[in-house]
């Protein structure tokens, strides 16, 4: 057995996982408010990207800049989703929420193909195709730049809970009805918490857009968030990221094994057994809160 | 006015039970099954192929799916890959020379056999994580049939799917196999009709408005959702494998693909959940949009003197169709089978609309 090959492929993959997390940790920020599900978080990652090269190429700014205002469009559009869409479905039964965010999914997915097109661009980032050599291993710089992001994401994260707005998150997603009756507006917080997802949204669709370029296949990445969040526990931002860590080292060193023997393509079969191997084994994930049901 | 409930005494146990006690109802249902009888005679056939024919299999399909959502309450996100098994089992049991009748017969028990295997999720989770299991599933499902060469006859392949033989005879011509849909759509549906009124009917209801309640008044939450699970799945092969064999004609995996898993819960959301009639109008709603949306569009384009890139042109259909469905949940959520109940409703008081129902 080749160990230095399967530590590289350990490596890169917990650094891609890393990146996967980026996705989870938006679905996580707006399940722990509002215990919605959101399966358009892959369309709106794919939606971030696409704003950021409508900013540098039609606007002509430069990337960091477009990056800045792609930030600040989608913070309104996450707003605006929550508003418009989800609100007036609070307290309905989870298959309309769970049809609506799909609803969302299509139309933000078809909606950004409507206006910009389906071809694949490229992300100019401005991060160099040379690997990083690690001893023997060599390390996509790519991968490295976006697992730092992510890690620096989550430290913002902390930091924000320890605010003023972030106690009043964490009360939200403590007790729905006993934040309302000590007079914070829950709307706002959810509301709030749709936005910070949709910026999260917005960073994972730029550093995913420059290892695979702006199309469709953005939006796939929901599998992968979606997989990360539950593993991870679905109201928990630190397991999404050690979740996302150890679905990417799994994934990594599995397909590199089973594609020889498999034909390829065994990522997504992989993720579809972890996803219902912790559903089936421990739904509430790795630091989910377990909940118990009343009748 | 129209729905007359004069005259009307439930006088016996099984007038009480009729399916239809309002006549305008029973005149109703006579005149669509005399249209879809004489169907054939009155449309032609390239109306009769490509809007009645799939119409009537996507509202089998629907009612399906509607028995395990509307009537168990059980998320299922993975109908097609069901269909799917069906539709395979059927073209490689036909291939190898067993008879239509039984081959479909045992497309859907090979459905129904797996699609249990959705529902040992369900006995563990449920709600958002039997959504998100079926949904993997489907994953599972679309890449063992698209990866395993004995099933799918190698990656990117089409298996052609043998002409349908009844009792012998192949059924080639449009009307014929118009027919074999809407015989298998009448039998799906006057199943469902009946289910309502059945004790199988009455223990889904009760899984569904709480499973730890129907357990504790003593109906067993667990066999009941195995049996839905199974009998939609068995539903769902049966509806795959007439798709293939009177629609597509050929068999290739992205046709029951997750898209097409969406498809059919829109279908059910649209229509409304529970419903029957509602089913009838989602399934002919999501089939008909795209292609009015898209001659909407070419109509407005020529009206209004502007022009769109064919992208565009591939894409708006997608997109309006998500806003309908969004559209749909926020303003009638129980769908179009509630619009007619309510219109339905009306019309059974008027003129005297201040009777409460």
């Amino acid at each position: 057995m080749d160990w230095a090959l399967l530590a590289e492929s350990a490596i890169n993959g917990g650094l891609v996982g890393l990146m996967y997390s980026l996705v989870a940790m938006g679905i996580v920020l707006i399940y722990k408010s509002s215990s919605v599900p959101n399966l358009a978080q892959g369309s709106m990652t794919m939606l971030g990207a696409y704003v950021v090269l409508a900013f540098a190429n039609n606007a002509k700014a430069p990337i960091w800049l477009a990056i800045m205002l792609a930030i600040v469009t989608m913070f309104g559009v996450g707003m605006a989703i929550e508003r418009v869409a989800l609100r007036r479905l609070a307290g309905r039964p989870i298959i309309m929420i769970l049809m609506m965010t799909l609803g969302l999914e299509i139309l933000l997915r078809a909606g950004a193909m409507t206006i910009w097109g389906g071809t694949g661009r490229p992300m100019p980032l401005g991060i160099s195709d040379d690997p990083l050599f690690l001893g023997p291993m060599l390390i996509n710089r790519t991968y490295a730049v976006g697992a730092t992001v992510a890690i620096v994401m989550f430290g913002l994260f902390m930091l924000f809970f320890r605010t003023r707005m972030g106690v009043v998150l964490r009360a939200i997603s403590d007790d729905y009805t006993a934040a309302w009756s000590v007079g914070i507006s829950v709307e706002r917080g959810v509301a709030l918490s749709w936005a910070m997802s949709a910026v999260v949204a917005t960073i994972a669709g730029v550093l995913w857009a420059s290892v695979q370029g702006v199309d469709q296949s953005l939006a796939q990445l929901l599998l992968k968030g979606v997989t990360v969040a539950v593993l991870g526990g679905l109201d928990s931002l630190g397991g999404a990221l050690l979740a996302g860590v150890l679905l990417g080292i799994v994934e990594g060193v599995s397909a590199s094994f089973l594609d020889p023997v498999l034909g390829g393509a065994s990522r997504d079969l992989v993720d579809a057994a972890m996803l219902m191997l912790t559903i089936m084994l421990r739904p509430h994930g790795l630091y989910g809160r377990h909940d118990i049901e009343r009748i | 006015m129209l729905f007359r409930q004069a005259g009307i005494f439930h006088t016996d146990y099984a007038a009480d039970r009729a399916l239809f006690p309002i006549a305008a109802d029973r005149w109703m249902i006579g005149i669509l099954l005399t249209f879809g009888l004489v169907a054939p005679l009155l449309v032609n056939s390239l109306y009769l192929s490509s809007y009645l024919l799939p119409w009537l299999i996507w509202t089998a399909g629907a009612l399906g799916l509607n028995l395990i959502l509307g009537w168990a309450g059980q998320f299922h996100l993975g109908y097609a890959a069901v269909m799917g098994i069906g539709a395979y089992a059927t073209v490689h049991a036909t291939r190898a020379g067993i008879p239509w009748e039984i081959a479909i017969v045992l497309g859907g028990s090979t459905a129904a056999i797996i699609g249990v295997g959705f529902a040992f999720a369900a006995l563990r989770v449920k709600g958002l994580y039997l959504a998100l299991s079926t949904l993997a599933l489907q994953f599972v499902m679309d890449w063992v049939i698209s990866h395993v060469p004995a099933i799918s006859g190698g990656t990117q392949a089409t298996l052609q799917a043998p002409d349908i033989r009844l009792l012998g005879l192949p059924v080639t011509s449009d009307a014929g196999l118009y027919y074999v849909a809407l015989v298998w759509c009448i039998l799906v549906t006057s199943f469902m009709l009946n289910l309502r009124r059945t004790a199988l009917g009455r223990a889904l209801i009760a899984v569904r408005e709480k499973d730890f309640a129907a357990a504790v008044i003593g109906v067993n939450s667990f066999y009941f959702k195995l049996v839905a699970f199974s009998t939609s799945s068995f539903i769902g092969g049966v509806t795959g494998a007439i798709l293939i064999g009177t629609f597509y004609h050929a068999v290739t995996p992205e046709q029951f693909s997750v898209d097409v898993s969406i498809q059919a819960l829109a279908m059910v959301i649209v229509g409304g959940l529970g419903s029957i009639i509602g089913s009838y109008f989602g399934a002919a709603f999501i089939l008909l949009m795209p292609g009015a949306i898209n001659s909407l569009i070419s109509w407005a384009a020529i009206r209004f003197g502007f022009s769109l890139s064919i992208e565009t042109l591939a894409h708006l259909p997608q997109a309006l169709y998500g806003a309908l469905i969004i559209g749909f949940l926020l303003i009638e959520p129980l769908g179009l089978g509630k619009i007619y109940n309510n219109i339905r409703d009306y019309l059974l008081v008027w003129p005297f609309g201040y009777v409460k129902k």
